[in-house]
């Protein structure tokens, strides 16, 4: 396959009741539960979609990141052919939790429709594309810890083979209140080229 | 009755997770689905559970929940009719 | 030019045999692995599902290990890859891929620091992987009941993009009391064995099983040549598919332009038909817009259920020992028609010589998957 050069386009990271745009702490909290954090950034940066209420934990961290990066990707006139490609450790596990608490006493036995759909952790693909509009390429995968080797890697194939114009790359990992969400855009154009040490240094920052 | 539908709206609110929309805005004979409050067929699904979980009401075919959940008003009126707690 | 990129090697372990010879006598027999159980560990009421008998597992698994650790489905995943692997040398050009939507997620049961160690599906790829001693970190798929074909998409991939030269996949997935509840909760479970495209269908019967294959470069061993692939999200709704069939319609369309074939070269069909009234309408109606409603197609959740993430692979197993044997092979549980567009339904056995297969498949979040499979030469 002939190597094109990549480039990341933005990047932002959430973490500890912060979001960092493009390296710039952009939103910050008092530690607070993460329902709280979520609601007050989606206030911040005034969302206005109200299904993200309806959402998991994990779809809102997704969802976060996804607006800040493809707020200024959305034209009326062209589709915009944006790959996702997400992963983290931990899958849909803290919703499967809840889900099992709701089925592990005989007497109290209600399983929650609202909830059995957020136990797939490709659900938040699926968020991002209807409020983007993402007709698009969607994969979810599960690594240990963040893959830079393989998120390049299958990034640069999408866009090399044409299956995509940009891929939205995301790592988003939450699990009890612990979470972190590092998401970067990836096209063929750009200033900072895309590179695996280049991913390493903004994830760990 | 009218402590009922009151009753329902601050838990359709609760189960639905409708933090946008205020107790006050929802009228007894507002549509909950389409156009109304934009319900969906998952909050459809949910509804049925809180029947059964909240009023003991076992709906057998989905299909029923088509009428009782047309606004609070209907749904008020089928609990009131059919609840076993 | 892109890298050709071959399927050498198949398997899958399922209530109807634990090769894939015997599922294929099983299949042309029409021997169906949906039962009715009673089980109350599983769900309150009884139902209809296929699984897997676990005396016959274990026996299975005793003749290649003594090991006691492993769970079910990780005895499941190993055995399905067990024939296959043991021919090859695992080196680093050697991927592994392990697709599944819940994974051991009856670990959950049992609230224990060790048994939520083994519900992440990360602990689940490392077991299987460290049984056969992959030397490449597990990839782990999971995007819903598209997995197991959207697998092989991945590792087509990976190959041209000269990640791997071999890439071996397992996908599967278990019946459990925590997806038979939620399938309930939908109200999608088929009150009698599944009919997909049928007029009085209602809904899913689940099923486990796990199938395995060998994706690689090495023409040597070619069973099939993966052509095109696409893997689009419908952007619609995260429970229900588009009504328009919108994502794989365009799947479809990403395939076959990579492919380079007209819809019309396309010989036969394995669609996923789930028999939700949903699912089977939106493939209906997909199908059409591409001019596919002639082609034979078939679903075959009446043999197996619905196995979630193991579906879309071991559908594909199966449909490659269709087009290499030249049988097409019945769309069980189908009467009478019961979607609005025409589809070419297969109602018996039949014999068919053919080139081209497409395989397809949809699921919760909006994902479909579609890969196009040519008969090598």
């Amino acid at each position: 396959m002939v190597e094109n050069k990549t480039y990341i386009q933005s990047f932002c990271t959430i973490q500890n009741n912060e979001i960092i745009l493009e390296g710039a702490s952009i939103f910050k909290l008092e530690p607070t539960l993460f329902s709280d954090f979520s609601k007050k950034a989606y206030q911040n940066f005034e969302m206005n979609y109200p299904k993200f209420f309806k959402m998991d934990s994990l779809s809102k961290l997704a969802f976060l990141g996804a607006e800040l990066l493809l707020k200024n990707e959305n034209s009326e006139s062209k589709e915009n052919n944006t790959a996702l490609l997400f992963a983290n450790n931990s899958s849909s596990l803290d919703t499967d939790v809840k889900y099992q608490n709701s089925i592990s006493d005989p007497e109290n036995y209600f399983p929650s429709p609202a909830v059995f759909v957020y136990t797939l952790p490709n659900i938040c693909l699926g968020e991002i594309s209807i409020r983007h509009q993402l007709k698009s390429e969607n994969s979810f995968f599960i690594f240990e810890t963040f893959n830079p080797v393989f998120m390049a890697n299958y990034a640069k194939i999408l866009l090399n083979s044409n299956k995509a114009e940009k891929v939205l790359c995301g790592w988003v990992e939450y699990y009890d209140e612990e979470y972190k969400a590092f998401l970067y855009l990836v096209a063929k154009e750009g200033n900072l080229e895309h590179k695996i040490e280049t991913l390493l240094t903004e994830y760990n920052k | 009755m009218e402590a009922l539908k009151q009753e329902l709206k601050e838990k359709i609110i609760d189960v639905l997770n409708l933090e946008d929309i205020k107790l006050e805005e929802i009228n007894d004979n507002d549509a909950l689905f389409g156009d109304g409050l934009g319900l969906d067929s998952i909050d459809a699904l949910e509804l049925i559970v809180m029947l059964d979980k909240d009023y003991g009401i076992k709906l057998v075919d989905p299909k029923e929940g088509k009428v009782i959940f047309k606004s609070i008003e209907t749904m008020a009126a089928y609990i009131k009719e059919n609840r076993a707690k | 030019m892109q890298k050709e990129v071959f399927i050498t090697e198949t398997n899958c372990i399922t209530p109807i045999g634990f090769d894939v010879a015997t599922n294929i006598q099983n299949i042309v027999g029409s021997v169906s692995g949906i039962q009715w159980h009673q089980n109350t560990d599983l769900m309150k009421m009884p139902f209809y599902a296929s699984i897997i008998n676990d005396e016959a597992l274990n026996s299975a698994f005793a003749k290649i290990s003594t090991a006691e650790k492993y769970t079910r489905l990780e005895k499941m995943m190993i055995l399905a890859l067990q024939p296959i692997v043991e021919k090859s040398k695992l080196d680093e050009r050697t991927g592994f891929i392990l697709s599944t939507t819940k994974g051991n997620i009856t670990a959950l049961e049992n609230p224990s620091s060790d048994n939520f160690q083994q519900a992440h599906l990360g602990h689940l790829a490392k077991n299987v992987a460290d049984f056969f001693g992959f030397a490449t970190e597990p990839i782990v798929v999971s995007n819903a009941c598209v997995s197991g074909i959207l697998a092989v998409s991945i590792a087509k991939r990976l190959i041209q993009g000269e990640m791997f030269d071999n890439v071996f996949i397992i996908a599967g997935d278990e019946v459990s009391e925590f997806v038979l509840s939620g399938f309930n909760s939908f109200q999608a479970m088929s009150d009698s064995p599944c009919r997909p495209y049928s007029k009085n269908r209602n809904g899913v019967t689940l099923g486990e099983a796990t199938a395995a294959v060998l994706v690689s470069s090495d023409k040597e061993n070619a069973k099939i040549k993966v052509i095109g692939d696409g893997s689009i999200n419908d952007a619609n709704h995260i429970s229900g598919p588009s009504r328009t069939g919108e994502g794989l319609f365009r799947s479809i369309e990403s395939a076959l332009a990579e492919a380079k074939i007209n819809a019309n070269q396309i010989d036969y069909i394995s669609a996923h038909g789930t028999a939700t009234p949903f699912n089977d309408e939106m493939e209906a109606i997909a199908f059409n817009r591409l001019g596919l409603e002639n082609v034979p197609v078939n679903s075959l959740k009446g043999f197996y259920g619905h196995t979630l993430g193991a579906s879309g692979l071991l559908e594909t197993v199966i449909g490659i020992e269709s087009v290499l044997e030249s049988k097409l092979f019945v769309s069980l549980g189908f009467d009478e028609m019961g979607v609005s567009q025409p589809i070419n339904i297969i109602e018996k056995n039949e014999n068919k010589n053919m080139n081209y297969f497409l395989k397809t498949a949809s699921g919760f979040g909006g994902c479909n998957t579609a890969v196009l499979f040519e008969k090598g030469r």
